[in-house]
């Protein structure tokens, strides 16, 4: 895919459709199904233009059947190609829970290694919107629960890219969430989106006090509270996990051992949820460097609310994760 | 075979030490008993002798490193012969830094009351470094103490202890776990002094005895009469020293203060024992000691007389099991044969451990020390 | 329906259709005594009576076609032509099973014969084959998809959408009801307001119509027309048989939700009894030739349990393999 994704300053939105298009125009055996996807362009604009380039065939609208299309999109890839599924948002994948679950994630097991499933299955996530309960579940953590699956969650341009095409490669199912809320960022593709890997974290700002830990949209809140928290000299180290199962725990758990304190922050409800895990990892292996309780920042445990000012006071904020890594240092430093 | 020299134990209350000098370099031939290193403690520079007949492979520490008691200084070629002594003597317990790193041991030496809060990182930190978290002040959430708390600690402890606190350490030890008792004797010092003169009126300015030779000289020779007062007293009770090494206090420039010990002297003259007494001050003051010296003493004299003490009432440096106290030489009434006269006296005081002997005892054992005073030429 | 409307068969072609109908009886009978024996676990429910369907539609599949069944797929992944050896291994939890013994009796592979599953959700393989057959339709294959499952699938929101999208995308896929009148123990009446399958079927625009499923050559006829069809057509269509499970749902079912008359009636309908009558009557099969098949069965049998007994266990060291494709190019 060397050079196909171009060069210069775009959006999340554009990058996802570079990445689409790279991927359809490298192998024949890749093709687009979901609602909307063609005539409509896509919900949230990502596969505008590309029915127009490449057809009824490749780039198919489904009726509103999420079991059917996420189970279509399993037979097909037994079959021989490559499908990239997309459920709209991650709130309507519930009703495509069954297929993902069992057959998308068992398959290769249950099979004794014979039915490998190489789907890509691509849903928006998140909240921020005022879409309301129904339309604002962050549940990537949920499926990252889920051994089989492999869960990619691009928070980068770079990364929306570039990482449908190691995904595709990839010869089991692998969910990718990309964040509603990121859609309209704008900032450069560069070359990197070209040799984009989907099994390690990234640190995204070093630091040497407090690692946070996150992904998604919950980065740029982390590099917010980042800068903040420099001005009263605490560096903080951020890293996007980037792949959510499985988790790359070597990064995080090095750099906790380096900081000696963690945040992490995370869409998700609080509860059972992929902060606890994460939290849980750093207690079995870098225990002894702790110095100081690991700290969550997540969802209240509310179905997300409308009104703009519940609705913020439900998610993860800026000015909650520089309390939360205030608090680990009392003293300052 | 390589075998490794290790940053030495001087004393029961040293926990690390700092290299100042080394006086090998790689390649050397060095024989058993060698000085091969300086070693600055919380009680001076100190030589620090080999144990091993060998060549030198490889210097371990920099000039100027701290290193913790049984940390590797230098490893050379040959064979152990014998691990350095102790103060401790033969119910030694292990230096705390060359312990094993054995959780469970060292949560043991460090206690920790219920409710106590220290982040994982700096127990693990603690337990490293062999620092109790116990009081340590916490500046973490909820006043938990943190890695920084114990960084700051370490700090403090890695500094060489003032002699304030090396002199806390053992004489709070002393009365804490040793019941003493006191006994004292005031004895006729004519004779003594008489002798004193004579020999000194014939001697160089450097050959000049000082009573303290005699006291030690007479000391040394209760002490091999009567063994309950020459020794150490460990976890398995009382044991006997073969020889009799007796401590002295002497003060140092910057009014630090150290008791280096008299090798064998119940088996030297006192002129002999004059004449190391003078060479162990000068190399005390100037910080060339053995660590031998610093840490074999087996019964020890403190002499308060230039400062116009009558009666001096010690407090026994642990292991130790005796100490003598020398009050002022005065003269004073003194009654011989139903008539006073004027006679120069001293008060000689007994400190020992009623574990291992009795007042009985140690009434005989000052009797020895005032006859022997009077027999100077004996001494 | 006469012998001269049906040109496949010969008397060859009705020796291999009863051997492969007395195959799979032999092979469940035994799975019952070995069940009660402990020898097999989990859940086992067995095809008997229903034999006929998936012996009389497999005879028109080629190997480029894909097939799906349900959880009591054990005929059909013989009839596909897995070993018995290694269903039997399977259903004993051993390595040399077909899936390593890792699926057990609900969960039959075998992707070189294009056999997916043994899917244990009820409505479950419906949408993988709409995809396989999207496959092949956009690889411009020459396979298609064939998907059995029971009458109580219909219910389910995955048949609706399965139907649907085969239909509107057109897409090579043969569904095949076996309506055995009860989903467990829920009789169709019980759960479906529409009990005429068929007219439901038919509301996708596509073909759709109804065989006796007690009878093989019933079966196979109607699945070489309507399979006939979508290879031509390139589109989807859906086929009743009509049959009844001899034996109850799972071992664990004391069937309360049916009588024993019942039960008794279409035994005597079964689809042996119904088929060697036919045969011997047509004077094509002897009693000799039958008890010859039937000890040839039960011989392979045998052969397939004492393979199965020695064969070895997986590793546990191997517990987490496959979970994810072992080379990832």
């Amino acid at each position: 895919m060397s050079g196909e994704l171009g060069v210069g300053m775009t959006t999340y939105r554009d990058a996802a459709r570079q990445g689409l298009r790279a991927a359809l125009l490298a192998d024949p055996r890749v093709f687009l199904m979901g609602e909307d996807v063609g005539k409509y362009g896509g919900c949230f604009a990502v596969s505008k233009g590309l029915l127009q380039e490449f057809g009824e065939e490749r780039i198919r609208d489904t009726p509103l059947s999420e079991s059917a299309f996420v189970g279509a999109g399993i037979g097909a890839a037994l079959g021989g190609m490559r499908p990239i599924v997309e459920i709209m948002t991650v709130n309507f994948s519930l009703l495509a829970l069954d297929q993902i679950l069992n057959n998308a994630a068992t398959l290769s097991h249950m099979s004794g290694g014979q039915c490998s499933v190489p789907l890509v299955i691509r849903m928006a996530t998140g909240a921020g919107r005022q879409v309301a309960a129904q339309h604002s579940h962050s549940l990537e953590g949920w499926y990252s629960h889920i051994p089989g699956l492999r869960i990619l969650a691009p928070a980068t341009i770079d990364d929306v890219a570039g990482m449908l095409a190691p995904a595709l490669k990839c010869p089991d199912p692998v969910l990718i969430f990309e964040h509603m809320g990121l859609y309209n960022l704008e900032g450069p593709l560069t070359a990197a989106a070209d040799h984009v890997d989907i099994d390690h974290a990234a640190i995204r700002r070093p630091g040497r006090d407090v690692t946070l830990i996150t992904y998604g949209a919950s980065l740029y809140k982390c590099l917010e509270a980042a800068t903040i928290l420099a001005q009263q000299n605490i560096e903080a180290e951020v890293i996007d996990l980037r792949t959510l199962r499985p988790l790359d725990d070597a990064t995080f758990v090095e750099s906790v051992k380096r900081t000696h304190r963690a945040v992490i922050v995370d869409e998700g409800w609080r509860s059972a949820g992929l902060a606890a895990e994460i939290g849980m990892r750093l207690v079995e292996q870098a225990f002894y460097d702790l110095d100081a309780p690991v700290q969550r920042v997540c969802t209240e445990e509310v179905p997300i609310p409308y009104a703009q000012h519940m609705e913020q006071a439900a998610l993860p904020s800026v000015e909650r994760i520089v309390a939360a890594v205030a608090g680990l240092l009392p003293h300052g430093r | 075979m390589a075998v490794e020299f290790l940053m030495p134990s001087l004393g029961p209350d040293m926990e690390s030490g700092t290299l100042v000098e080394w006086r090998v370099k790689p390649g050397d031939v060095v024989k058993r008993g060698n000085v091969i290193a300086l070693v600055e403690t919380s009680k001076g520079v100190i030589d620090v002798e080999v144990f091993t007949d060998g060549t030198v492979l490889k210097l371990l520490v920099e000039p100027g490193t701290t290193v913790p008691v049984g940390a590797p200084l230098a490893e050379l070629s040959g064979t152990a012969t014998e691990a350095p002594p102790r103060s401790e003597g033969p119910a030694a317990t292990p230096a705390p830094a060359a312990a094993a790193l054995h959780a469970e041991t060292r949560e043991a030496a460090h206690p920790v009351r219920p409710g106590f809060k220290a982040s994982p990182a700096a127990r693990a930190k603690a337990l490293a470094l062999g620092i109790a978290l116990e009081g340590l002040t916490g500046s973490g959430p909820d006043g938990a103490i943190t890695l920084d708390d114990v960084a700051r600690q370490a700090a403090s402890v890695t500094a060489p202890p003032t002699l304030r606190d090396v002199v806390a350490k053992a004489m709070s030890r002393s009365k804490r776990e040793i019941p003493h008792y006191y006994l004292s004797l005031t004895c006729d010092f004519t004779a003594s002094q008489a002798w004193l003169e004579r020999h000194n009126a014939a001697a160089s300015v450097v050959e000049r005895i000082l009573p303290a030779a005699l006291f030690v000289a007479a000391v040394a020779k209760a002490a091999r009469a009567l063994p309950g007062f020459n020794g150490y007293y460990g976890d398995r009770g009382f044991t006997q020293a073969e020889a009799v090494h007796v401590g002295m206090a002497i003060a140092l420039r910057g009014g630090r203060l150290v008791a280096p010990a008299l090798l064998d002297a119940d088996r030297k003259t006192a002129p002999t024992l004059m004449a190391e007494l003078r060479d162990l001050t000068a190399r005390v003051r100037s910080g060339h000691m053995r660590g031998s010296e610093m840490s074999q003493a087996t019964i020890t004299v403190t002499s308060l007389g230039e400062e116009g003490v009558d009666v001096v009432l010690p407090v026994i440096h642990p292991p130790q099991v005796a100490i003598v106290g020398v009050g002022s030489i005065v003269v004073r009434p003194w009654v011989v044969g139903g008539v006073v006269s004027a006679a120069p006296v001293v008060t000689l005081s007994l400190a020992a451990d009623h574990r291992v002997t009795d007042g009985r005892t140690g009434a005989r054992f000052l009797a020895h020390i005032r006859d022997a005073l009077q027999t100077p030429e004996t001494l | 329906m006469t012998e001269a409307q049906l040109p496949f068969l010969d008397r060859e072609h009705a020796l291999v259709l009863l051997k492969e109908m007395l195959r799979i009886r032999a092979f469940e009978d035994r799975c019952a005594e070995l069940y009660s024996a402990s020898k097999i676990r989990g859940f086992l429910h067995l095809y008997n009576g229903e034999e006929a369907i998936a012996v009389g539609v497999m005879q028109s599949l080629t190997a480029a076609d894909a097939v799906l069944a349900t959880y009591r797929e054990h005929g059909h992944a013989l009839a596909r032509g897995l070993s018995m050896r290694s269903i039997m291994a399977e259903l004993l939890g051993k390595v040399s099973g077909c899936c390593r013994g890792r699926g057990g009796s609900m969960h039959l592979f075998d992707a070189s014969r294009r056999f997916y599953g043994g899917n244990a959700i009820v409505g479950g393989g419906l949408p993988l084959a709409v995809g396989l057959a999207l496959a092949e339709k956009l690889q411009k294959g020459p396979g298609i998809a064939v998907c059995f499952f029971g009458e109580g699938a219909m219910a389910e929101g995955e048949f609706h959408e399965s139907m649907n999208l085969a239909a509107l995308w057109r897409l090579p896929v043969l569904f095949v009801c076996e309506n055995n009148y009860y989903a467990m123990g829920t009789a169709l009446a019980r759960s479906e307001a529409q009990i005429d399958l068929v007219t439901k079927a038919a509301s996708y625009a596509m073909p759709a119509e109804s065989v006796d499923g007690m009878d093989v050559i019933a079966v196979e006829a109607a699945a070489r027309r309507i399979i006939a069809g979508i290879r031509s057509t390139q589109t989807p269509a859906f086929l009743e048989a009509r049959t009844y499970r001899l034996r109850a749902h799972s071992m664990y079912d004391p069937q309360l939700y049916r009588s024993k008359d019942e039960v008794r009636e279409w035994e005597q309908r079964g689809p042996l009894i119904s088929f060697t009558t036919r045969l011997k009557g047509a004077g094509v099969l002897t009693e000799k030739d039958f008890q010859d098949l039937k000890a040839a069965a039960e011989a392979e049998v045998e052969d397939a349990v004492r393979f199965a007994e020695d064969a070895p266990l997986e590793s546990v060291e191997d517990l987490t393999r496959f979970v994810y494709t072992e080379v990832r190019p």
